[in-house]
């Protein structure tokens, strides 16, 4: 069963375009990356899933449930944590995570004490004292900490420091392990790309990309270094070969992942003495979009 | 340097709060200018304004507006400046409080200072470019004032004491631009200066209350007791107005001092480590809300006994006065079979309902507040409805209103009791002031309604309540149409025991108010959640 459904939904605020369309689901178990440049829509969705603003037209629901009708019903199983965490200046660390859990009735305090200790969080701090880090640390224990089936992160390690982003991928990694889903929206690629099962990408509002890593590599390039005994010039005009270079005897290209096969047979032809070739990155398949998008403008 | 690129920050600061400080202006000029003509229209005679004069020489009236003077002769001027300076004074200090807080300490907390702190600005720009800011448009202000009662040309109301009666007007708001500026150095929140300073101004209309029914010294101790030594239309004492600027001078230069040592974002009342876990109280969203306003909670409910307990203070030299004034009990007094005194307990009773209804507003406006940083998110994507979030902060509200309401009427009535040699009864008084619940609960629907419906107005309700203070405080004074004062819920309130009860204007009221109440509820359902 799919915990997350969206089906069609746009966003206008006044006359303001901010989602197009969009559509994705998040299936049990999984974890799905939500990646996009700078105010491509990420949080608008994700706020239009949590039922605090509307969507203007199309549907989504959350465990089959219309996500603004049954908002309430919806959070009791939904951990949510905010790109940007505003807390109450006056309350310790402490309380507001209590608080927190307890309103949605789930206070376990083994769980919460150990992943105060996992994420090394002082809890007795005022919230109006903490560092960006330590109030997203807040929000992140609140959510692990509760018994939700899905867990929607907006950015959540924007503020964390490489030891904290690990503990927080072995959290995120335990929770799937039980079964749950987790909706990550994040600009950090190598964590995307080591947690989540499907990704979609997201730009001006639409939906451009969705599918497992694998899925969208295909409709990537693959970097090859090779050094032949022959001249490998002629690789210029084969199609789906790019940017091709010859650096002390090395020739370095990306091909179209789609053309690699053919690629490979006329490299063969020409003596193979060494060859390295690397997976498409989530960041070159990121960086194409940025591109075409350029081209786009330019031409 | 210390105030680099002031003069830029002084047009930024300009073109930022231009919008508010033209309502502001507009408000106040035109409501002084417009109560001016009003008060000159009114009495004809002498022989009227002399028995008016009678009248406002009680204790009662001393008390909340402050002393008469100039009664031999009351001149329309005298009279106006009587009834009308120290509450406009008051507004000129509220003004000076919320804006000089949303340019300092706010704009910290938003963290927007540090992005200009960055910036090549001076370290003590900033604070400055407020200070002048805030000063100049209090000076304007209070010249248009001025102007605009010469420009009037009624008599009475002559060339000097107008501009006296504006500059009196600037000066408080001086005295309150340097008291806030300092107090935002001190609290580390805008919420905590906000309070802090109201704090001040109350403790300052109190001390002259009582000073100016009891003791001279405590009055001058008070800023508000300070400007009215001015006698503007009367003497003309040009001292006050002096004296108040050294003080304002004097407390912008610690705020400078104390601007320039501490660290940004922090204040200089220390946070200590606190609790570990959530106490259980703090667990539910009403232990939240609550504990999240305590302070202003408990300050204002300590506020409302004071306020009622030092009117009432002087219900012992009222009683006196009218015993001792055979002329004016005469043409006012007994023959309807009240006392005076219980006429003037009526106009006590308005005024603290709708002081009562301040902290009632203010704790529900709360929520907005939250939306706007972000934070009612953590409650609405945590199982709590929408329903039950704005349930919550109404419910808190109209338990406020109604403590703050008995509190005052308790203080009034414990105080008087105190002094009079025939007490009012509690019961009676209790009944006369609880009346005008419905009155308040009409002006928390608006507050609810503009939050639900256009969040971005939910200032407007201050606007109401100003309203309502003034039709119902000059409706007694002045020859005001009835359509006028009848858009303020509290004029329709019976005045007990003056009036008989009546029950029909209150179930009116309550049915407004349910239906506003019921809308809102739907209209907060459907608008997005965002600051
Ligand atoms: N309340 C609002 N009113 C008007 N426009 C808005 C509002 N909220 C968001 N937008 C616009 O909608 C677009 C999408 O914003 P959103 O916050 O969803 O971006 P994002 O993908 O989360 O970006 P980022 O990676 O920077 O967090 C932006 O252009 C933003 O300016
Ligand atoms: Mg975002």
């Amino acid at each position: 069963m799919n915990r997350i459904e969206i089906n069609k939904v746009s966003k206008k605020f006044g006359s303001f375009q901010a989602l197009n369309n969009v559509e994705f689901e998040v299936r049990e178990g999984e974890v799905y990356g939500f990646i996009g440049p700078n105010g491509a829509g990420k949080s608008t969705t994700i706020r239009i899933l949590l039922g605090i603003i509307q969507a203007t037209s199309g549907h989504a629901t959350i465990f089959g449930k219309d996500v603004w009708k049954d908002a309430v019903e919806i959070h009791r199983k939904v951990a949510y944590v905010p790109g940007d965490v505003h807390l109450w200046e006056n309350l310790t660390g402490g309380e507001v995570i209590d608080t927190f859990l307890s309103l949605k009735g789930q206070l376990n305090k083994t769980k919460r004490d150990h992943l105060i200790d996992l994420f090394q969080l002082d809890p007795k701090k005022k919230a109006g004292t903490y560092s960006k880090g330590n109030r997203q640390k807040i929000a992140l224990i609140s959510a692990f900490a509760s018994e939700s089936e899905l867990f929607i992160l907006d950015e959540p390690t924007s503020g964390l420091d490489p030891l904290m982003e690990k503990v927080f991928q072995q959290c995120v990694e335990e929770v799937k392990k039980q079964g749950k889903s987790v909706l990550l929206s994040s600009h950090i690629l190598s964590e995307v790309e080591k947690l989540c099962d499907r990704i979609g990408i997201i730009r001006k509002g639409e939906m451009i990309e969705s599918g497992t890593l694998d899925d969208l590599r295909h409709l990537t390039r693959t970097n090859i270094r090779v050094e032949t005994e022959k001249s490998a010039s002629i690789l210029g005009d084969v199609p789906g070969v790019h940017h091709l270079f010859l650096d002390k005897g090395v020739y370095s290209f990306q091909v179209d992942t789609e053309r690699l096969s053919e690629v490979m047979k006329e490299l063969s032809q020409l003596g193979i003495k060494s060859i390295e070739s690397n997976p498409p990155t989530l960041e070159d398949l990121f960086m194409r979009h940025y591109h075409s998008e350029d081209q786009l403008n330019k031409g | 340097m210390l105030y680099d690129k002031v003069i830029q920050l002084l047009f930024f600061t300009c073109r930022q709060n231009r919008k508010a400080s033209l309502i502001w202006t507009i408000s106040l000029v035109g409501v002084t200018v417009l109560t001016a003509s009003a008060f000159t229209g009114l009495y004809q005679s002498d022989q009227e304004r002399q028995s008016m004069a009678q009248t406002m020489e009680n204790p009662a009236m001393t008390a909340m507006v402050g002393p008469g003077y100039g009664l031999d002769n009351y001149t329309n001027g005298a009279m106006m400046a009587h009834q009308m300076l120290l509450f406009t004074a008051i507004v000129f200090a509220v003004m000076s409080i919320l804006l000089v807080t949303k340019m300092t300490r706010a704009e910290e907390e938003e963290g927007k200072l540090e992005l200009l702190r960055s910036l090549p600005v001076g370290r003590l720009s900033s604070l400055s470019a407020t200070v002048i800011f805030v000063t100049i448009l209090n000076i304007v202000i209070g010249l248009l004032i001025g102007i605009g009662l010469i420009a009037m040309n009624l008599v009475g109301m002559g060339m000097t004491g107008s501009i006296l009666y504006g500059l009196t007007l600037t000066v408080t708001g001086l005295w309150f631009t340097s008291i806030t500026a300092l107090i935002s150095q001190l609290s580390e929140t805008s919420r905590g200066v906000v309070g802090l300073s109201f704090l001040v101004l109350i403790v300052a209309y109190l001390l002259r209350a009582i000073g100016d029914v009891s003791s001279e010294v405590l009055s001058l101790m008070s800023p508000l007791g300070l400007v009215l030594r001015t006698e503007v239309y009367v003497q003309n004492y040009w001292w006050p107005i002096f004296v108040t600027i050294l003080m304002s001078l004097v407390f912008t230069l610690i705020a400078f001092y104390l601007n320039n040592k501490r660290d940004l974002g922090a204040g200089l009342l220390l946070s200590k480590p606190g609790k570990r876990e959530g106490s259980r109280w703090l667990l539910s969203p009403l232990g939240l809300i609550l504990r999240l306003q305590r302070t202003t909670i408990i300050s204002w409910i300590i506020v409302m006994f004071f306020l009622g307990a030092s009117y009432g203070s002087v219900f012992g030299d009222l009683e006196a006065f009218f015993e001792n004034n055979e002329v004016l009990m005469q043409m006012l007094g007994d023959n309807r079979g009240y006392s005076m005194t219980e006429q003037f307990t009526t106009m006590l009773m308005v005024v603290l309902a709708i002081m009562a209804t301040i902290p009632a507003v203010l704790v529900f406006l709360r929520v907005r507040g939250e939306e706007k940083k972000g934070r009612t998110e953590h409650l609405l994507t945590r199982g709590i409805s929408r329903f039950s979030l704005i349930a919550h902060y109404l419910i808190i509200a109209i338990l406020l209103g109604i403590v703050s309401l008995f509190l005052a009427n308790f203080g009034l009535w414990f105080a008087s009791s105190q002094v009079m040699e025939e007490p009012i009864t509690f019961v009676n008084l209790l009944k006369a002031g609880l009346s005008y619940l419905p009155a308040m609960l009409l002006v928390l629907m608006i507050a609810v309604l503009l939050f639900a419906w256009k969040p971005k107005s939910t200032p407007l309700v201050w606007l109401y309540l100003v309203y309502s203070f003034f039709t119902v405080y000059l409706g007694g004074l002045i020859d005001m149409p009835t359509w006028l004062a009848d858009l303020s819920s509290f004029s329709h309130i019976p005045q007990l025991p003056v009036d008989d009860f009546n029950w029909t204007p209150i179930l009116i009221l309550l049915f407004i108010s349910t239906v506003g109440l019921v809308f809102s509820f739907i209209s907060y359902r459907r608008r997005d959640a965002l600051g």
